[in-house]
């Protein structure tokens, strides 16, 4: 086949995945009798039309980088880590008990404790399946994905059972010290000038982006990061050159069991408050649809998160304001995984022939 | 060896069974095929000799029907073809024999014979048929294989004969094989010869692709050679010499021996004793061997592939457990696994060129900086501090590697699998030998590396020696072990059967020790 150039390759054909997404979301809109102009409008609008719109947005697109970040250091490895919504849920649990534990006097204390617990809490749910497959090759697919229902029934009997307080109706814990509570957009000195009433998106969001910088300064710049792409690109060449498969295993699950984990700084500790069940909302799987659009690069990464953060809460606005079922997003952000992740090829195929006699001018 | 075939009156009055006529074919800006002209005598066999990347898959691609030619006509038996599939290709009588078979392994012989030639609804009268006529072209030319048994369970040799019946099957009076010995023992190469001789005496015509020289003056009648994607000349094999034909294939003058002087071993370097390893399913591979290799000397391991070399380098490698003793320089090093890997090994002074440069070697995907750092990634001078890699000065370290081995394109951010055989050969040779290690263990140095980076390797190879180093050498070509090795010790079945010097042994004796016929004179190593 035709190599695309590097500009078609990393933008034109995502792009083109999109569009077709889209052309046959409206389609179905159509279909059940929804308008898909005014849809979109609503989407656009209620996304990024205001202050209010980036606010969530913004918020979904942070918890979307630490979930896809976490499943991009595992690919790397050759690693699927589809548990990113238990690491998620049991990086909830850490930063619960870290923030409950003390009366924090300062968020700029309580957040670097709270990423620890985050991180500890989601990078040992990521353990045991990455043990399993280092010494025992048991698929590391099928173990995290058993370990997803393990977190959130373990999730659901500590809240009901140990963390709710006596007498409280509903299955959470407490609601964490004021000191722990992390400042939004709309508390922040200079970005409270745009952002007047109350949005979800806060501190962690800067967080968010720092841990691209790390993520990518591992995998390029580090041994480590070395050791773990040698490892994921061949096995046997990894042994013949002395990189420990156990170590690479090990090492690369905990660090994306811990990237995924930090994203309960952002809705347990951000914007919840408090641990509910099912803290973790999906963000955990659609990580691994933002890994496979950001192409396993943080910088891709951000911006797949931050496009699956607008359908997020695109959809939630359209679900709110049009005939559209809410539920439609769901079938928006499953096009564009199809598109963007399994049907990939075929778009390079489709537009191959367009590169192929403008190379053959330039010969 | 065979007498080449002598009667050329019939194939005076004979249109041409084979005839290209100005094929040309390019992909993108790359011109695979210029201009090419061939005509090939029925009862001939054709050979086609090229570099890897001359042209000569492409060209056969497009004889059997998987590329479409740009220009030019195909004529079969005087006849113009459109060969648009491999169907047509068929059709017209031509087989293909493919470097990489293409059997069905769970099926059994009779099964993959008639995949695609079923003729009705029901297999068993096809069947019945195919095991008629398999028991008639066995006994035709020499071609036996069992037809009940399954593929999965045949060697490789017997694999490739079921590839040929496949063929004959279908009627093809041309066949078309590409590097057929590439995966064979030299037994089984001979018997294909064999085979091959039998199919011209009955008529029918042959073109075998390959760049071994030796094949080329064994079996073949005429020779086309190509280079560039253009046929530089096409000569007949008994007027032509090996040197001549591998000048033709590099356009300049090749080496086909490097001149080496006698060894000066030294100390010893390398001591192993009563090693064994048995693999995963508990299978003795290596059966207790004592070797030692002194400073200043190549021991070459001559013997057919599987006999357990692979794994004697993947121990001293530090990548298989095993047991015995190995010292390196005086020392005991650790055969467990436990507490040693490739990286303490590389620490103790053994470099390695593995045997797979795609599978162990090298990381395909990554480029060529960064494959030179490969196993090295931990030395001090490829650090920026404690935490960060100097990925400058890797490359810098690359470009000078690049420019001291001549790899091309000279190019450290291109990938691995971008670069020939030869030159990610190279890229490999030189992490290794800069390191300037005690003992290089070289496996298969030179398979699928082109005549003109033959001569470059082995010009390194002894150079390294002439340094005082000890080389440990693999390899199965048993031309290149003559050439190299200053002591020959060679292997089967996991044990050593004996020792020699090259100046006191030939290969028809090496070959039936590779083959496990041990002799009474055999020295006690």
């Amino acid at each position: 086949m035709t190599k695309l150039p590097t500009w078609a390759d990393l933008v034109l054909v995502p792009l083109i995945s999109l569009v077709l997404a889209a052309a046959i979301s409206a389609l179905v809109i159509l279909g059940i009798g929804g308008d898909p102009v005014e849809a979109v409008k609503v989407m656009v609008d209620g996304a990024l039309g205001s202050p209010y719109g980036w606010g969530y947005t913004l918020y979904y697109t942070t918890s979307f980088i630490f979930t896809g970040l976490g499943v991009t250091v595992a690919y790397h490895a050759g690693q699927f880590n589809i548990g990113g919504e238990g690491q998620a849920q049991l990086g909830g649990l850490g930063v619960a008990l870290v923030c409950l534990a003390l009366p924090w006097p300062h968020w700029t204390l309580a957040l670097p404790a709270a990423m620890v617990g985050a991180a500890l809490f989601g990078a040992a749910w990521a353990a045991v399946p990455a043990w399993l497959q280092a010494k025992r090759g048991s698929h590391i697919v099928i173990t995290t994905i058993m370990f997803n229902y393990i977190a959130a029934a373990l999730i659901v009997y500590l809240l009901v059972e140990v963390l709710r307080p006596a007498g409280q109706m509903d299955p959470a814990t407490p609601r964490f010290p004021k000191g722990a509570a992390l400042p939004g957009f709309h508390e922040i000195p200079g970005l409270s000038a745009i952002f007047t009433s109350k949005v979800p998106a806060n501190v962690t969001f800067f967080v968010a982006l720092l841990a691209c910088v790390g993520v990518w300064l591992l995998l390029w710049r580090t041994r480590l990061g070395y050791e773990i792409r040698a490892f994921g690109k061949s096995n046997s060449a990894a042994r013949y050159a002395g990189i420990s498969p156990v170590k690479v295993i090990l090492l690369s699950m905990l660090i994306s069991g811990g990237l995924s984990g930090l994203m309960a700084i952002n809705n347990v500790m951000g914007e919840a408050g408090r641990l509910l069940q099912n803290s973790a909302e999906g963000a955990g799987f659609i990580g691994i649809a933002v890994a496979l659009m950001g192409r396993n690069h943080p910088l891709g990464v951000f911006l797949a998160a931050f496009l699956f953060g607008f359908l997020y809460q695109g959809g939630a606005e359209m679900g709110l304001w049009t005939s559209i079922p809410i539920e439609l997003r769901l079938l928006v952000q499953g096009l564009v995984i199809l598109f963007t992740g399994a049907l990939d090829t075929m778009v390079r195929m489709m537009i191959a022939p367009f590169f192929r006699p403008r190379r053959k001018e330039a010969a | 060896m065979m007498a080449p075939a002598q009667d050329t009156g019939r194939q005076a009055t004979a249109a041409p069974a084979i005839e290209l006529r100005g094929i040309s074919k390019a992909f993108g800006p790359v011109q695979a095929n210029k201009d090419i002209s061939i005509r090939v005598m029925p009862g001939m066999i054709h050979g086609i000799i090229g570099e890897n990347g001359a042209g000569k898959s492409t060209l056969m691609s497009i004889l059997y029907g998987f590329y479409k030619a740009d220009a030019g006509e195909i004529l079969i038996h005087g006849r113009e073809a459109k060969i648009t599939d491999s169907q047509a290709a068929i059709r017209a009588g031509i087989g293909m024999v493919f470097q990489h078979f293409k059997l069905v392994q769970n099926f059994t012989v009779l099964e993959n014979v008639i995949l695609g030639a079923e003729e009705g609804a029901l297999l068993r009268p096809s069947l019945a048929k195919a095991r008629r006529e398999l028991k008639r072209l066995a006994e035709e030319y020499e071609l036996e294989v069992d037809p009940d048994a399954l593929v999965e369970e045949l060697s490789v040799g017997h694999q490739q004969r079921v590839e040929i019946l496949k063929a004959l099957y279908r009627q093809a009076d041309i066949l078309i094989l590409d590097e057929p010995t590439g995966v064979l023992t030299p037994a089984e190469a001979d018997h294909l010869f064999r085979i091959l001789a039998n199919l011209r005496m009955q008529g029918k015509t042959i073109l075998l692709i390959t760049h071994k020289l030796r094949e080329i003056m064994e079996i073949t009648d005429t020779v086309s050679v190509m280079r560039r994607g253009e046929m530089t000349a096409t000569v007949t094999t008994a007027g032509t010499s090996p040197e001549e034909l591998a000048e033709l294939m590099v356009g300049r003058k090749v080496l086909l021996h490097v001149p080496k002087a006698p060894a000066n071993p030294g100390r010893t370097v390398l001591e192993i004793r009563d090693l064994r390893l048995r693999d995963a399913t508990g299978v003795e591979r290596i059966k207790g061997i004592d070797l030692t290799i002194r400073a200043g000397e190549i021991l070459g391991i001559a013997g057919v592939a599987g006999n357990g070399q692979s794994e004697l380098l993947e121990v001293l490698g530090g990548f298989a457990a095993a047991t015995g003793s190995v010292r390196m320089n005086g020392e005991e090093i650790d055969l467990t696994g436990r507490h040693s890997d490739g990286q303490t090994r590389r620490a103790r002074g053994i470099a390695h060129v593995p045997e797979d440069r795609h599978h162990l070697g090298l990381i395909l995907d990554f480029s060529a900086w960064e494959n030179i750092a490969f196993g090295y990634h931990n030395a001090p001078e490829y650090q920026k501090n404690a935490l960060l890699m100097d990925n400058a000065a890797i490359i810098a370290d690359t470009e000078g590697k690049i420019e001291r081995f001549d790899v091309r394109p000279p190019n450290a951010f291109l990938p691995a699998k971008s670069f020939s055989g030869g030159n990610q050969q190279k890229i490999v040779l030189a992490r290794e030998i800069e390191r300037n290690p005690d003992l290089l263990l070289v496996g298969q140095p030179t398979r699928g590396v082109d005549i003109g980076a033959i001569e470059f390797i082995h010009k390194r190879i002894v150079e390294l020696r002439d340094a005082g180093k000890a080389v440990l050498l693999v390899s199965v070509e048993l031309d290149e072990i003559m050439s190299l090795a200053d002591r020959i010790a060679v292997m089967f079945d996991g044990r050593i059967m004996g020792e020699r010097l090259p100046a006191d042994t030939n290969e028809r004796e090496l070959g039936l020790l590779m083959a496990g016929v041990a002799d009474s004179a055999e020295t006690a190593a």
